[in-house]
């Protein structure tokens, strides 16, 4: 009984004190200046603020593609600063998916074939590749465009291919960079249909930026940025 | 692992097909370029070499050299006499053969069938010394050369000349309207270097040629082949002693009236210009292939921006560094090796095709080939990898950032 209450109370994502600076001297723009907060495995949060607020570059340490400058980063309680590089890249393997804000897809590859890059690494045998790759965008809602470029794709279906992308490997936690920045509100809805039944089916620890309102409702939580600062930490009721 | 690699190399590669044109072609330029150049180079030293050798190594040719007249003007010695050539003949050891040697350019008539032919005056030694053999018919008599009887044997591209397929022997030419009876026909030895047709020739005999051609008893040149095994250097100091001896009378202490040459000079001192030539051809290579090189490094650092960002991508979804950096070194070994056999495939080629052309053996030398290969590789290599290693290194946001 004390230990399942240990395993629900225990961090899957922990900040002490995050800072980071970037530049030197004059220039130096302090972007988080020292955040705490812990999300526990199978949580929804949704993180607010204006832009210029800190929620990248939380997002970006969070997926282990930036460093903190100053304090701890515990990834399932272990500090993420004491892993190698490789040991950091297996980390972005095999936990975490991450949608950027940008995209991020490889141009001149199909959609099927980005979907797959992160199983590739995963060293999972082509045709359960294939297989896998082509129900993340059936999921997304994207079949009968795996041999598409990005080019030749809209940007809400870049969009939709990225978040296949970073659901195709079923992460522990997906980052998602405002997944619904390029998309319309009934895309949009689907999308946000898509990440709740992640979170609820599958356990997903989901962290999503936006800043739309309406999106932020479905999460649980909702954590608000203010000048690189915890503004506030909600739990939304009953969504 | 390593098959998928490559497939994902082979796949990048298509990808970007203007990239790896541009740098396969950087390549190719620079391999063709080496060795072609350096094959050609090759060939025409063989050439050289060979037409020497089919001169006779063991020859020495005697001329009166250009003795200097008052004030430095140019002045034309004295020709040699016949009593010379006896001289050379009887006073001098390990001799195969003491050729005296009489030639200009004179209009040969046959039936409807006339142009200008080399005429050489000599003796049966001239076969010996040129190393020239008889095709069909036979060499000169006793009686023939030494009575100036108007007999002439004549070389293959005379005979195609004047006579087609049809058989020479026991047929008259005519000669400065004398008519000549052939008696044999040279087999070929083809075609000399800078092009000249060693077989467009007719021989006759030396005496013929002074009474009938150009009527004085003067002989321009002496050719002497030593026997094998024999000193050619010894030889030739021996007939610079006899010959200064015998032309005394005409300069005392002034410098020789002669000259001796040795073919074995000539032949280290044609080998050696021809070298100088290749060398000079492959540091003209050398600079296309730098200029290939130049032109990878180019596309290289051009589509490093793109390329840092893929490697952004592939980091940030997990790849290790690692891997990015074999799958990159993979694509540039790829590229590097395929436009590396296309260049030698197309050097190669060119050069057979231009070796034809110009009439110079086709020599591969293999040193250069691989030389010219693993630098241009080398260049693909480097210069597709470096950059990826620095690329790879960074943190992934500053990868996905870069512009």
């Amino acid at each position: 009984m004390e230990d399942t209450d240990k395993k629900e109370n225990s961090c899957l994502i922990e900040f002490r004190g995050v800072v980071k600076r970037y530049g030197t001297g004059q220039a130096a723009m302090t972007a988080l200046k020292g955040v705490d907060f812990c999300i526990k495995p199978g949580e929804f949060v949704a993180v607010m603020g204006p832009s210029g607020s800190g929620k990248s570059t939380c997002m970006n340490i969070l997926g282990c593609l930036d460093t903190p400058t100053d304090g701890e980063y515990l990834f399932e309680g272990v500090n993420v600063k004491s892993l190698s590089r490789k040991q950091q890249a297996l980390l972005r393997r095999y936990y975490i998916g991450f949608v950027f804000q940008g995209f991020n897809l490889l141009n001149r590859t199909s959609a099927l074939e980005n979907v797959e890059l992160p199983l590739f690494y995963r060293g999972t045998p082509l045709k359960q590749r294939r297989a896998m790759a082509r129900k993340a965008l059936e999921a997304v809602g994207l079949s009968g465009w795996e041999k598409h470029t990005p080019g030749e794709l809209s940007g809400g279906q870049q969009q939709r291919v990225a978040i296949a992308r970073a659901l195709v490997t079923d992460p522990e936690v997906l980052l998602a960079d405002e997944p619904t920045g390029n998309l319309d509100t009934e895309r949009s809805i689907e999308i946000m249909e898509l990440l709740t039944s992640l979170n609820s089916e599958r356990n997903i620890t989901i962290v999503m930026v936006t800043h739309e309102k309406d999106m932020a409702e479905y999460a649980k939580r909702t954590i608000g940025f203010r000048d690189g600062l915890i503004d506030n930490d909600i739990q939304n009721g009953g969504h | 692992m390593w098959i998928q690699s490559i497939i994902l190399a082979l796949k990048e590669i298509r990808r970007n097909l203007m990239r790896s044109t541009l740098t396969i072609l950087g390549v190719v330029i620079g391999v063709a370029a080496v060795i072609t150049m350096v094959t050609l180079g090759n060939g025409a030293t063989a050439q050289v070499t060979q037409d020497i050798a089919s001169l006779g190594s063991n020859l020495l040719q005697i001329r009166p050299g250009q003795g200097r007249g008052p004030g430095g003007a140019r002045s034309e010695s004295d020709p040699f006499k016949e009593s010379d050539v006896e001289a050379i003949r009887s006073q001098i050891k390990s001799l195969a053969a003491v050729a005296p040697v009489n030639s200009s350019m004179k209009q040969i008539i046959y039936g409807n069938q006339n142009y200008i032919t080399s005429v050489t005056g000599s003796t049966n030694d001239y076969i010996i010394a040129q190393n020239w053999t008889i095709d069909t018919g036979r060499k000169f008599t006793y009686s023939e050369v030494h009575g100036g009887k108007s007999v002439c044997i004549i070389g293959s591209s005379a005979k195609e000349n004047l006579f087609g397929a049809e058989d020479p022997i026991g047929m008259t030419v005519r000669l400065n309207r004398i008519s000549f009876k052939i008696i044999g026909v040279f087999k070929s030895k083809g075609q000399s270097n800078f092009g000249r047709d060693q077989d467009d020739f007719v021989l006759i005999p030396v005496k013929t040629f002074q009474r009938r051609l150009s009527g004085n008893r003067d002989i321009s040149s002496i050719m002497v082949s030593a026997e094998d095994g024999a000193s050619t250097e010894k030889i030739k100091e021996q007939i610079e002693e006899l010959m200064r001896e015998r032309r005394s009378g005409a300069r005392e202490k002034d410098e020789d009236d002669f000259s001796v040459m040795d073919m074995k000079e000539l032949a280290s001192m044609l080998t050696s210009t021809t070298k100088a030539l290749t060398a000079l051809l492959g540091a003209i290579a050398a600079v296309s292939l730098l200029v290939g090189g130049i032109g990878i490094m180019n596309i290289m650092l051009v589509s490093v921006t793109e390329r840092t960002r893929e490697i952004g991508i592939r980091l940030a979804i997990g790849a290790l560094e690692s891997e990015v950096l074999k799958q990159f070194l993979l694509e540039a070994v790829v590229l590097s090796s395929f436009g590396g056999i296309i260049g030698i495939t197309l050097g190669l080629t060119g050069a057979g095709l231009l070796s034809k052309l110009l009439g110079v053996p086709f020599v591969i030398s293999p040193g250069i080939v691989i030389i010219a290969f693993i630098f241009s590789a080398a260049v693909g290599v480097v210069f597709g990898f470096v950059p990826a290693k620095k690329a790879a290194h960074l943190d992934p946001i500053d990868a996905l950032r870069h512009e």
